[in-house]
């Protein structure tokens, strides 16, 4: 067989799940979607147009018009690029710092490990929701701000994780192996710890996009995320409670572009964990 | 277990202060105070009655001097004085608005654990057949769903198409009148929709949760044991299987809590219920720091506690904690 490699190998495993690749499926048009959004639709996510206000779905507007007159599919479209932005650097920012503590923890012990536990449990003790509120509404609400809170706030789990790893880690063979031949501590927590601690890494990652973006959608729900008129799924939602008992389109299908959306990240975090799981090999 | 409670509680008070100098750190840094809020909205405002300002609300002086000033307060449990209109005690603006949320938050508990934990178990039990995929898809769309989505629909179909339920608030106009069963009758009606959508927000995680515990239990040997002795599959799981599987779920109930709390938010503004999360939304948006730092460190506090009864009934639970195995 090709499958040799690691990584073939984990694909074949991969795709077993059917359920797991259409999620990913799902994810890869979202960014074509977003990186193709001008070609798609032949209406700008930000004209208004006072006489088209309120419409419901037809041809010339597939999901309707909003309360400006501007086409929701457009502005649908356009708010997949601020949910795949916001989604993989906040991400990305919590899965940084939450390796780097879990690292120093796990490999370091003793105090270190008992300073950085205590702040993980003390950041497990405040509402996630409330902190992220707090410190958005003194800024000014922008995407750079939320993508960035988010990641200050989600790195707990992925911290524990890695920790955890590192603890089982340290004591194995190899590990012991390269400290008697002299390998730095950099060396043996970059080269030889870290590459084997990863895998839980990337399937939290990836639920994390998923919660990310769910986080970014009811911020900008409530007023305090993405700022009109740039389009985001949670804000098109705003306007959706707003006019609630005269355009139904306007809560159903930005609510639908984020459940498909996130589901799908879910779906594939499922398969990616189930793919890396030995007990299932 | 004395010994061990001893610990936990100890334990608390360097919480309570790492909370504290969360919730200011994270307050302070964020630029932009509250006078600049209320200069700008009457711009006529002098300088010198700006820096007027500033003194009387202790904001002039270092940070860490401020921080000193308000945990010496907080000791005495007083939070200080709202920066809203009122000037009100923020104790007291909390105190209104604890009972809502906490209610709600109790009930919504209690029917996802009613709920979560048969169907957990239905699910282990029916484990690759018809009905534990049909869970696991509502599961997986229970994770996935916006809650405040889920709100907007509900609203859309039950207040507004079907006019079978209230949308907003808690009481209709005129409740105060009703004789106490109507009254009751009428609080109820509108408690279903946020109740009913705040319970089904967490009901996947948890279910989901309690049936890889159940099967994790019944795939020990004591419970091959009790099969093989001919014991009725009923006992195995609901006497033999359960009360193990049941553990780990307890200590889901501590971590469940700032989740409820911290998703008031979303549903007391949707649904303009009067409670902690409307306080705190509103209290963000006017910069009403004495406010905001008081339900932080309340809510982290309220956390804190539900996780050390979580921690303390597990102990309880199992015997091995409880007969003190150190």
């Amino acid at each position: 067989m090709r499958s040799s490699t690691p990584f073939m190998q984990f694909w074949m495993r991969f795709k077993e799940n059917r359920f797991s690749v259409a999620g990913l499926a799902v994810i890869a048009v979202l960014f074509l979607i977003s990186f193709a959004a001008p070609l798609l639709t032949q209406y700008r996510p930000e004209t208004i147009n006072a006489w088209h206000v309120l419409l419901p779905p037809s041809s010339a507007h597939w999901f309707g018009t909003d309360e400006l007159g501007r086409d929701v599919l457009t502005r649908i479209i356009y708010g997949a690029r601020v949910s795949l932005k916001v989604g993989f650097v906040a991400v990305g920012i919590s899965v940084a710092i939450g390796v780097v503590v879990g690292l120093l923890s796990g490999f370091y012990g003793g105090w270190t490990d008992s300073i950085l536990m205590r702040l993980v449990d003390i950041m497990l003790c405040f509402p996630t929701f409330f902190l992220i509120l707090a410190v958005i509404a003194m800024l000014e609400p922008s995407i750079n701000y939320i993508m960035m809170i988010i990641g200050l706030t989600s790195w707990t789990g992925v911290a524990r994780l890695v920790r955890a790893e590192v603890l089982s880690l340290k004591s194995r063979d190899f590990v012991l192996a390269a400290r008697v031949l002299g390998a730095s501590d950099a060396r043996i927590i970059f080269r030889h710890i870290l590459p084997n601690a990863l895998s839980p890494v990337l399937v939290s990652a990836t639920l994390g996009v998923a919660g990310a973006i769910l986080t970014e959608s009811a911020l900008s729900f409530l007023g305090i995320g993405v700022q009109p008129p740039t389009p985001s799924w949670g804000n098109i939602l705003t306007s959706g409670k707003d006019y609630i008992e005269f355009a139904w389109w306007l809560s159903l299908y930005p609510g639908l572009a984020i459940l498909v959306t996130v589901l799908s990240y879910n779906l594939v975090g499922e398969g990616i964990r189930d793919a890396l799981d030995p007990r299932r090999r | 277990m004395g010994r061990y409670l001893i610990k936990r509680l100890l334990m608390i008070f360097p919480m309570l202060i790492g909370i504290s100098l969360i919730t200011f750190v994270v307050i302070h840094l964020a630029p932009g105070e509250p006078v600049e809020m209320q200069v700008s909205m009457s711009p006529k405002i002098s300088a010198a009655t700006r820096e007027k300002l500033r003194e009387y609300y202790g904001l002039n002086k270092p940070l860490h001097v401020q921080y000193g000033i308000w945990v010496s307060h907080l000791a005495r449990l007083d939070f200080g004085r709202s920066f809203g209109s009122d000037h009100r005690p923020v104790t007291e603006k909390i105190a209104e608005r604890i009972p809502v949320t906490l209610s709600l938050n109790v009930i919504a508990l209690i029917l996802e654990f009613c709920l979560a934990i048969p169907i957990g178990i239905l699910a282990a039990t029916h484990r690759d057949t018809l009905v534990d995929r049909s869970i696991s898809v509502f599961v997986f769309l229970g994770f996935a769903v916006p809650t405040f989505w889920l709100a907007l629909l509900c609203m859309y179909l039950f207040g507004v198409k079907l006019n079978w339920l209230p949308i907003s608030g808690l009481h209709s106009m005129g409740s105060d009148k009703l004789p106490f069963f109507g009254w009751l009758w009428d609080l109820a009606k509108h408690l279903i929709l946020p109740v009913g959508i705040a319970t089904f927000g967490s009901l996947a995680g948890l279910s989901r949760y309690m049936r890889s515990s159940m099967l994790e239990v019944l795939s020990q040997d004591y419970i091959t044991t009790a099969r093989a002795k001919g014991v009725k599959e009923r006992l195995v799981i609901y006497k033999h299987a359960l009360k193990n599987a049941m553990l780990p779920v307890i200590t889901l109930l501590g971590f469940s809590l700032p989740g409820l709390i911290g998703g008031s938010v979303i549903f007391e503004t949707i649904f303009a219920i009067p409670g902690m999360g409307q306080l705190f939304y509103q209290g963000v948006m006017a910069r009403d720091y004495p406010l905001v730092m008081g339900i932080l460190i309340i809510g982290a506090f309220l956390t804190l506690l539900g996780n050390l009864l979580a921690d303390l009934s597990y102990a309880f639970a199992d015997p091995r904690i409880r007969h003190g195995r150190e």
